[in-house]
């Protein structure tokens, strides 16, 4: 499923290009719903305290891995919209380099029609799961330093 | 007598707009009401025309602002049925009256002495005990709650005791809706001596408590629930309670005489009061109070109450569609959710459709905990809102679920 070859802005104009196939916020909503039922799901012994993203309503759990220098990611959330949009972030970042993770601009987000979620009071906490996404990138490419 | 809702929405500016393309449906009135334009006008009124700092200068707009804010002193005092004016203390709000009463409460406890809170309290009532007990050493009591979202009146009878040197207990809870059996409650820790603080916040925007009647000893609201601006609130105090109780802040206001050995202090309200107070916002409370009360608490009553039937019946008709908080004496809030459907997710599909509810632990999470839930839908109603409103939300909630089962 995934395309390790293509770089995060790549993968990111592809959402957005699937993101642009629907007319209005309903059927968006639906497929970002869809997108969640496709979220590669943590292992249960990660589900910890620890791994819950903080500044989220729902819960929010997530794991990475270095794999060959590339970061893979797990998660899942007690939410449907939110494990939604935690799939779209991974998709993104899967399979890439740390430093690509770090340096990668979010401002797609606006362009999927998910805008109002990039509010940093917004509840869902967009911006903490990504500021958690890159948290990994940093931890990680420190090792590889 | 009935209401006439059209006029009274034509007071609300913001009922005019939309939102996301919808026209807004406003259900989260437990989090702050909206405001009328009158209140809005007094408020531009004070700053284009008179704004002074009160309580000192001598010129005339001085006096214009002090007698502004006295008057509206006079209106909080007569709306809760205060035997003096200097029993109101005006405040920033419910959060900050109950820490005035919390921090003053340090010099009466000692280590032993028991505080009795519900299990139905919101953080902000459960934070500031935990403090004064760590202060103090006194012990944190709560009376359980059942199922239905009512407080065990026997349990809390075996509770009190000679211990007891505090009892508080919100009016109405703010996340289920449950009116507590204050006039009960009050009786029964007068009886062993205690004290009671009454957290009226949400009680406030649909009941006109009368403080002489309840007997009760502190009493606390804000305003911005009540049609109000934010910011502003009160205290309530029997006179011999505040003129025991410590000032909380030191300041301006708030002094007799001050000398670098000695400072007396002023006398009551303004003991409580120190620095400038939030002059604009409390002559709009006094506005605000006007407006209520024009209106009328029983026709608001009667009115609420009926839109809480509609509400419950028609949301009851949703499959798999639970409410949390079913006390026979309850306001105008319905806390539910859907099957396993989590709360944010429905929260954020109606409001896409305009509609806006709260969701989420409501800052009161033993009571989610009490139901092994994550959190609830809250839609909350004011006098203004109307049944069509509440089936445009019943059909969003609908819309939401099949898009998320």
């Amino acid at each position: 499923m995934l395309k390790h070859m293509s770089t995060i802005q790549e993968k990111q104009a592809e959402i957005v290009s699937e993101f642009e196939m629907f007319e209005d916020w309903m059927q968006r909503y639906e497929y970002m719903i869809d997108l969640g039922k496709e979220l590669p799901l943590i292992n249960e012994k990660f589900k910890t305290d620890n791994n819950i993203i903080k500044g989220c309503q729902s819960k929010v759990w997530v794991h990475a891995e270095l794999n060959e220098n590339k970061l893979e990611f797990t998660a899942d959330s007690d939410a449907i919209i939110t494990k939604g949009i935690i799939a779209i972030l991974i998709r993104t970042f899967s399979g890439e380099h740390p430093k690509e993770i770090l340096d990668a601009d979010m401002s797609f987000i606006d362009q999927i029609g998910l805008k109002e979620h990039l509010s940093p009071t917004r509840a869902n906490g967009l911006v903490s799961m990504i500021k958690q996404l890159k948290m990994y990138a940093v931890a990680y490419q420190t090792q590889l330093d | 007598m009935g209401l006439n809702i059209e006029k009274i929405r034509a007071d609300f500016p913001i009922l005019k707009r939309q939102v996301n393309g919808k026209p807004l449906v406003y259900f989260d009135n437990a989090a702050t009401s909206q405001k009328p334009q009158i209140v809005i006008d007094a408020m531009v009124d004070y700053y284009s025309n008179y704004n002074a700092n009160i309580h000192r200068g001598v010129h005339s707009l001085s006096q214009e602002g002090t007698d502004a804010y006295e008057t509206a002193r006079k209106k909080v005092q007569t709306h809760f049925g205060a035997e003096k004016s200097h029993e109101i203390i005006l405040t920033a709000g419910t959060t900050h009256s109950i820490n005035i009463v919390a921090t003053g409460f340090t010099n009466f406890l000692q280590k032993g002495d028991e505080i009795i809170v519900s299990a139905l309290e919101h953080h902000s009532n459960i934070v500031p005990w935990q403090m004064l007990c760590d202060r103090t050493g006194a012990i944190l009591k709560v009376i359980p709650m059942n199922e239905e979202g009512s407080l065990l009146m026997d349990v809390y009878e075996q509770l009190l005791s000679k211990k007891t040197k505090l009892v508080f207990v919100n009016h109405v809870s703010n996340a289920l809706g449950t009116v507590n059996p204050i006039k009960f409650i009050i009786q029964k820790a007068h009886s062993v001596g205690a004290a009671v603080l009454i957290d009226g916040a949400q009680a406030t925007p649909h009941i006109k408590p009368n403080v002489k009647e309840l007997d009760v000893d502190f009493y606390v609201a804000s305003a911005h629930k009540l049609c109000g601006p934010t910011g502003v609130g009160l205290l309530y105090g029997k006179e011999e309670w505040l003129e025991k109780l410590p000032p909380y802040q030191g300041g301006g206001d708030m002094i007799d005489q001050v000398s670098f050995e000695k400072t007396t202090y002023a006398g009551l309200p303004h003991k409580f009061e120190a620095g400038t107070p939030n002059i604009c916002g409390g002559i709009a409370f006094g506005v605000a109070l006007d407006y209520m009360n024009s209106i009328g608490f029983d026709s608001i009553a009667t009115y609420e109450k009926e839109l809480l039937d509609y509400a419950t019946a028609e949301l009851k008709q949703i499959e798999g569609l639970r409410i949390y908080g079913e006390a026979t004496e309850k306001t105008a809030v319905i806390s539910f959710n859907v099957g396993n459907i989590h709360p944010y997710d429905i929260g954020t599909i109606v409001d896409k459709l305009g509609i806006a509810v709260r969701t989420g632990h409501h800052c009161a999470q033993p009571i989610m905990n009490f139901y092994k839930i994550p959190g609830t839908v809250r839609a909350s109603f004011a006098f203004y809102n109307t049944k069509e409103e509440i089936n445009s939300m019943v059909s969003a909630v609908k819309k939401a679920v099949t898009m998320l089962s």
